[in-house]
């Protein structure tokens, strides 16, 4: 299982993903709010989409599991 | 008795709640969810939370603010900068709550805050504004005439667009007719609507403005320039004080139409007049005017020996703060240089860093002003923005502050997060920024410089 983590703390603003998507290496797959900026996440690997741990609104640390993809 | 609450955070919490006790006024700090262990928290007498780590749900949170202002029997409030301060909702609600905001009236925020009727009450002050046509008629002659008037090179721009898109550059008057023809057909197609007019070209623009000082009575006064060219995505990140390369005349000028703007609106305490200056025509022209004290006040004050902050509280409280500030009396001598430290990475993207501060050492130098709310052991949290320290240097000349502040931003040391520190060094050392060939864009321009000296100098660091 490959796992799609925060890279910084902030706030999930926006997930782009459900679960069953296929995911491709690069693909911004939630969209973090830090700093009063706007971090896309890109998919660090490819796969699809098992669970979508996070929720829009979430505050998460740096290192936070977003996503697990198959 | 006075009490003073800081709607705010971070170093101008920090730099408010100063001000306040050298002038013998008791403080109250409010506080979110994140920052309880935050440096303006400890420093102020009191402190009240006032909600979650959001902004929206504490520093925002008008209802909260003004609760914990009734509760502890505040009768100022300072927003500082952001957040409240140029809300003239909040404003207006201070005032019927019966607490002091210390800012301009509300219409004043109000109307500063439409960038339409600023516009209109700059022009009626005398303030240039960037010459501009209205919308072209398809008569040949009047094209020409207004594209005289403005002088080349100008822009020709599509009413409906934006963001750069059906914009020409013209830049002789034998050009005109034909860019108008081709904007306004490309106007047709990409936004339906051909309407287009001209506006003035400003090759080499420069970010130049007034700190101004009203006395709500219709008088006013100007604590010179600042330049704040320097910038990122808009924000700016290097900024000084008076502003160089000005004529005098121009210098004398650009003060003159800040008074008067500030003095026909009846302005109250602290206020800033922008303008973009065009380095070619050395001309400027009215941007906007902030109803607040600004991030880079303190350039302002190293030159001036003036305490603006406690300037804005002591005039809030009805004292005369007139015969201090007199204009004859408000001179500058020296040069300060101030640079903006952000929890950012350069080297990868400028990413934000958020996170906790392992470490801290600045030093102490004369003539050197650091001002923060960074604490060792604390969390810089991701919540709000990213600017948490600013580092200031003042120096006989130009060249004497950029060394003194290039040696002050090598010594300081911030650990557990990464900062823009090497940065911003190789930007005050960088030939164009020491010669002060300043220009907006700056930044772009010499973007991979900048990171490559910033990246081996941080190498250099931890080798």
């Amino acid at each position: 299982m490959k796992k799609i983590v925060s890279p910084m703390a902030g706030t999930v603003w926006k997930i782009l993903k459900s679960v069953g998507d296929p995911v491709e290496y690069g693909d911004a797959v939630v969209i973090l709010e830090s700093m009063k900026m706007e971090i896309p996440v890109d998919a660090t690997s490819q796969g699809v989409v098992t669970k979508v741990v996070a929720q829009e609104g979430d505050v998460v640390d740096q290192d936070t599991v977003l996503i697990e993809l198959s | 008795m006075n009490k003073l609450l800081i709607a705010n955070r971070g170093e101008i919490a920090c730099r408010i709640i100063r001000a306040a006790q050298s002038i013998g006024i008791p403080t109250v700090a409010v506080y979110s969810k994140a920052d309880e262990d935050a440096l303006h928290v400890k420093l102020a007498d009191e402190a009240r939370f006032v909600g979650g780590p959001q902004a929206k749900e504490s520093y925002l949170n008008q209802e909260a603010v003004l609760f914990a202002a009734r509760e502890v029997g505040a009768n100022l409030i300072h927003p500082g900068y952001g957040f409240l301060a140029e809300n003239a909702e909040f404003a207006d609600r201070c005032a019927r709550a019966g607490i002091v905001f210390v800012g301009p009236k509300p219409e004043t925020i109000l109307a500063m805050g439409d960038k339409h009727r600023a516009r209109q009450m700059a022009v009626a002050a005398g303030v240039p504004v960037l010459p501009g046509s209205d919308k072209l008629s398809d008569d040949q002659e009047e094209i020409i005439a207004a594209g005289a008037k403005i002088g080349f090179p100008l822009l020709v721009k599509a009413t409906a667009g934006g963001g750069g898109i059906g914009m020409r550059l013209v830049e002789r008057s034998e050009d005109l007719i034909a860019a108008v023809t081709a904007t306004s057909g490309l106007a047709v197609r990409a936004f339906g609507d051909g309407a287009v007019y001209c506006e003035r070209y400003v090759r080499t623009a420069r970010h130049v403005e007034v700190q101004v000082f009203g006395f709500g009575n219709g008088e006013a006064v100007h604590l010179f320039d600042r330049d704040c060219s320097v910038q990122r995505r808009h924000q700016k990140v290097i900024e000084e004080a008076l502003a160089p390369g000005l004529s005098e005349c121009t210098r004398e000028e650009m003060a003159r139409v800040s008074v008067n703007l500030a003095a026909s609106c009846r302005y109250d305490g602290a206020g800033t007049i922008e303008f973009l200056y065009d380095a070619e025509r050395q001309e400027f022209y009215f941007l906007e005017m902030n109803t607040r004290i600004q991030v880079e006040h303190g350039v302002t004050e190293l030159v001036t020996g003036v305490d603006l902050v406690a300037a804005q509280i002591e005039h809030a409280l009805g004292r005369d703060v007139a015969s201090a500030l007199s204009q004859s009396a408000i001179k500058a001598s020296g040069h300060a240089v101030e640079a903006r430290i952000y929890a950012e990475n350069p080297s990868r993207k400028f990413f934000p860093s958020p996170g906790k501060i392992t470490h801290l050492s600045v030093p102490h130098m004369a003539g050197v002003r650091v001002d923060t709310g960074l604490v060792s052991g604390a969390t810089v949290p991701p919540f709000y923005d990213p600017m948490v320290m600013k580092v200031m240097a003042l120096g006989q000349t130009r060249s004497d502050a950029i060394g003194l502040l290039s040696s002050a931003l090598s010594q300081i040391e911030i650990g557990g997060i990464a900062t823009n520190k090497d940065y911003l060094r190789a930007i005050i050392t960088h030939p164009k920024f020491e010669s002060a060939e300043l220009s907006t864009s700056f930044l772009d321009a010499h973007h991979d410089e900048l990171i490559a000296q910033a990246t081996s100098s941080s190498e250099m660091a931890k080798a």
